[in-house]
This record gives C-alpha cells, sequence and structure tokens, in this order.
C-alpha cells in the first residue's frame, strides 16, 4: 500500500487486512461517529451481472457513511447492450464518481478495469475469479468469533469453481491458520489456486471426508455444491448429500466451532444448526455493512 | 571444427540460427515464428541431433528474418538453452543465449474462455513467467505444457 483498487484479496498484506478490520471494529462499536463522514460523495455501482444482496450491502455502506450511490442500472437497459467494451464504460462512469464498486462475469474484469480508471475501483466478484470483499467479511467474522491464533480452519463444498473459497484460503495463508479442505474428488481446489498456497507457504491438507478433521476444527466454512457440477441429477444428490451437515453431524465438534456459510444456503446445512450456538452465517452476512464501510472510508481517505 | 559448429554455419546467407532448441521442439520454434511454409520462407531445421551440452537438440535456421523480443521470449519458454545466431553475409555477427523474462505480453493467448483478455477489449494478454509454465495476469490460470499451442496467431 498505497493501493488505490481492491482486485484481490490476493495484494492485500495482512497488515492491510488488519487495518481494515480494526476500522471495521471501530465502526461497528459506533456507526453514529461516522454517519456524516463522507457526504456528499458519491459510489458508482457497476452490477454487470445482477446480484442484489452485494449490491444493497454495498449501498447501505455507503449511505452510512453519509453518502450516496450512482447505479448503472442493469445491463440490458446500458450501452453495454449496444456492444459497448468494458474499458469505454469505466472510463465513461469514473466522472460520475469518487469510487466505484463492480461487479462482472468474466475473470480479469476487474484488474483491467482498473487500468483504465483514476478513481478508486473495488471488485466485488469477477466471474469464477476474486471477491475480495466477501473475503475481507470472511475474515472479520472469524477474528470476531475464533480469533486468529492458532486457528485450524475447514472449509467444505464446492472448492474448484467457488471463488469465496480461493480468496478466503489465500488470505488465511497469511494468519497462518492451519487450513483442511473437504471435498468431493471433483470439486477440489483449482491446480492454479493450489500453486499459490504453496507458494504462500500454506499449511494445508485436502479430504474427501469431514469425520477425519471435524473435531480439530475451530471454524467450519461451508459453500454450496450446485446440480450443475454434475452430469445427473442422481449423481449431484449422491455425493452433494455427503457434505450436508445438522446439528446431529456437528455433535462430534468442539463446543466453540464456528459455523460460516456465504449465503444463500439451500440444504447444505439443515435448519436445525441455526438453533445452536455453533451457527455465525447471519452474523457474518451482517458484517458486510461495517467490512465494506470501513474499505470505502479508508479508499476514500487514501488510507489503504 | 566441431560437429556442432559445422551444421550451425552451413549455408545460410543472412538471418537467424537457432541453436540449443529442446529436442524435438523445432516445429514449435517454427509456430512460434509463425512460419508454416507458406509465406515461402527458407527454412531448415535438425531433428535431434547429437549434441554435447543436451544430448539431443534441435536447430531451426531461417534465411532473412530476424527475430523480435517477443519471439525470444516466447521461445525461451519452449527452449530454455537455445542461443539465437544473428548471420549476415555468412558470418555470425551476434550470438546470444535467450533469457527467461519475468513475463510476456501479447504472445500468448488465455486458454480460458471466460477471460478478459479473450473479448473485444484494448487490452494485451499478460503472462507472468513460472518456473514452470506461465500464468495470466489477469484471471490466474495456468498453461503448463504445450505452450506453443496457445500462441496467439492474428
Ligand atoms: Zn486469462
Amino acid at each position: 500500500m498505497p493501493q488505490d483498487h481492491i482486485i484481490s484479496a490476493k495484494h492485500l498484506s495482512r497488515a492491510d487486512i488488519e487495518s481494515v478490520l480494526d476500522r471495521a471494529a471501530e465502526i461497528a462499536a459506533d456507526p453514529d461517529a461516522v454517519a456524516d463522514r463522507h457526504d456528499g460523495k458519491l459510489l458508482g455501482t457497476l452490477f454487470f451481472e445482477p446480484s442484489t444482496r452485494t449490491k444493497m450491502s454495498f449501498t447501505a455502506a455507503m449511505k452510512r457513511l453519509g453518502g450516496d450511490i450512482v447505479d448503472m442500472g442493469p445491463v440490458d437497459q446500458s450501452s453495454v447492450k449496444k456492444g459497448e467494451s468494458l474499458a469505454d464504460t469505466v472510463r465513461v462512469v469514473e466522472g460520475y464518481a469518487d469510487a466505484l464498486v463492480m461487479r462482472h462475469p468474466l475473470e480479469g474484469s476487474a484488474k483491467m478495469a482498473s487500468e483504465f480508471v483514476d478513481v478508486p475501483l473495488i471488485n466485488a466478484g469477477d466471474g469464477a475469479g476474486q471477491h475480495p470483499t466477501q473475503t475481507l467479511l470472511d475474515l472479520y467474522t472469524i477474528r470476531e468469533s475464533a480469533g486468529f491464533d492458532d486457528l485450524t480452519v475447514g472449509i467444505m463444498g464446492d472448492l474448484k469453481y467457488g471463488r469465496t473459497v480461493h480468496s478466503l484460503a489465500h488470505a488465511l495463508t497469511t494468519f497462518d491458520a492451519q487450513q483442511h479442505f473437504v471435498s468431493p474428488e471433483s470439486l477440489k481446489l483449482p491446480r492454479g489456486v493450489r500453486y499459490d498456497l504453496h507458494e504462500a507457504g500454506a499449511s494445508m491438507r485436502e479430504h474427501t471426508d469431514l469425520d477425519e478433521v471435524l473435531d480439530s476444527l475451530d471454524v467450519l466454512y461451508v459453500t454450496r455444491i450446485q446440480a450443475e457440477r454434475f452430469p445427473d441429477e442422481d449423481e449431484y444428490r449422491k455425493v452433494a448429500g455427503e457434505y450436508q451437515i445438522d446439528a446431529e453431524t456437528l455433535e462430534a465438534a468442539k463446543d466453540d466451532l464456528v459455523v460460516m456459510h456465504p449465503l444463500p444456503r439451500v440444504d447444505e446445512i439443515a435448519p436445525d444448526v441455526d438453533e445452536t450456538d455453533h451457527a455465525r452465517y447471519f452474523e457474518q452476512a451482517h458484517n458486510g455493512v461495517p467490512v465494506r464501510m470501513a474499505l470505502l472510508d479508508l479508499i476514500l481517505e487514501g488510507n489503504l | 571444427m566441431s560437429d556442432d559448429q559445422q551444421l550451425r554455419v552451413s549455408k545460410i546467407t543472412e538471418g537467424t540460427v537457432i541453436d540449443h532448441v529442446t529436442g524435438g521442439q523445432a516445429l514449435n520454434v517454427l509456430a512460434i515464428l509463425g512460419i508454416d511454409g507458406s509465406g515461402g520462407e527458407e527454412v531448415s531445421i535438425g531433428m535431434n541431433v547429437p549434441s554435447e551440452r543436451l544430448g539431443r537438440k534441435d536447430v531451426v535456421k531461417v534465411e532473412g528474418r530476424e527475430l523480435s523480443q517477443d519471439e525470444v521470449d516466447v521461445l525461451s519458454l519452449i527452449a530454455p538453452a537455445a542461443t539465437i545466431n544473428i548471420v549476415r553475409d555468412y558470418d555470425v555477427v551476434e550470438k546470444h543465449r535467450v533469457e527467461r523474462p519475468g513475463e510476456v505480453v501479447g504472445v500468448l493467448q488465455c486458454p480460458n474462455r471466460n477471460c478478459i483478455t479473450t473479448k473485444d477489449e484494448p487490452v494485451d494478454s499478460r503472462f507472468a513467467v513460472l518456473e514452470e509454465g506461465v500464468r495470466c495476469a489477469y484471471c490466474d490460470t495456468i498453461i503448463r505444457e504445450s505452450i506453443a499451442d496457445h500462441i496467439h496467431v492474428d
């Protein structure tokens, strides 16, 4: 740092991450103190694919800082529909806002877009690539509920396509966490991600069975396995069924195990887990607002 | 004069001799240079020639052609021990080894069809050179095998 754009959690050092999480904790403790902090500032929101939740979270964050948003609107009503390049779109809209947040279906789109603009750009998801603000709120949730000391994390589900997983795994290596990756054989971490984790000196193991590691975990991060990853419905049901948890599954876990999920969930976490002390996924989703407030604040102040 | 040198200096007036190419890679070298014979270039190649340094090596000689830095950069990925000899008027006037660059720009096409660099955008492909293979700077896709298959042809 100083860093203008937030493209990938990979580019964030431990110190960068900690400065965002510290600021988020300050803001969460006293949100009124920042209510007018960015009065008159505008955040441009460019969602080239729909992600209502992420957009709401950014909108709430900007408004709670006293600022406002200008939104590109849905793609089918914008210049993109007429064939405008992404490079042109961002060069036009940077003139409307003090910072941009962008979600786009293609990998590398945020990095490319950032090369064409002078205002800070935040990647809110680029295809199967990176989603750094999700990672920051995941890390915030882990720090608030389990702490980073001597941390053992299990990440389970679709590890091949799940971008939240890739970002999180990379960031966790900077906190020296032990990581266990639990997935069906066909949905293991992709080669590029495994390469990076090894390069970063990650302490990691891969498993196909949660039982092998459940009792050692401080955090279990569950992700959805999607039906379209499998050749047929039967195969999907059979495989996905082995990566679902319920309150009974968790009886083998530590009492203070924290269960997280990026949401929305379908059936990978049974509703009876919601009633246990393990469940932290709704809190995790709520944490998106203070964390995005912190990030916007630091970026708009040029402090990151 | 060793066999090595004899082979290298034979019958080229102006152009480039690429020597010490990893055995079996000569045709990929031609692919990197965009040579398929249809342009009428005068090319001779030796494949799997005995070599002291490499055991077996390929040699590629191209008449009337010098290499751009981009071409040399990609060449280094498939033939890291290659030497480039520039010949003018039958003499080797310049000779150097290829060096592995930190990155290659605009030469390889990302195999990930969902990568922004494969779309109609004003951006060059950009690959970081790893110990083994290369990685797209935009989408992180790694190419480890058959790098020559990903050479971008306009
Ligand atoms: Zn790519």
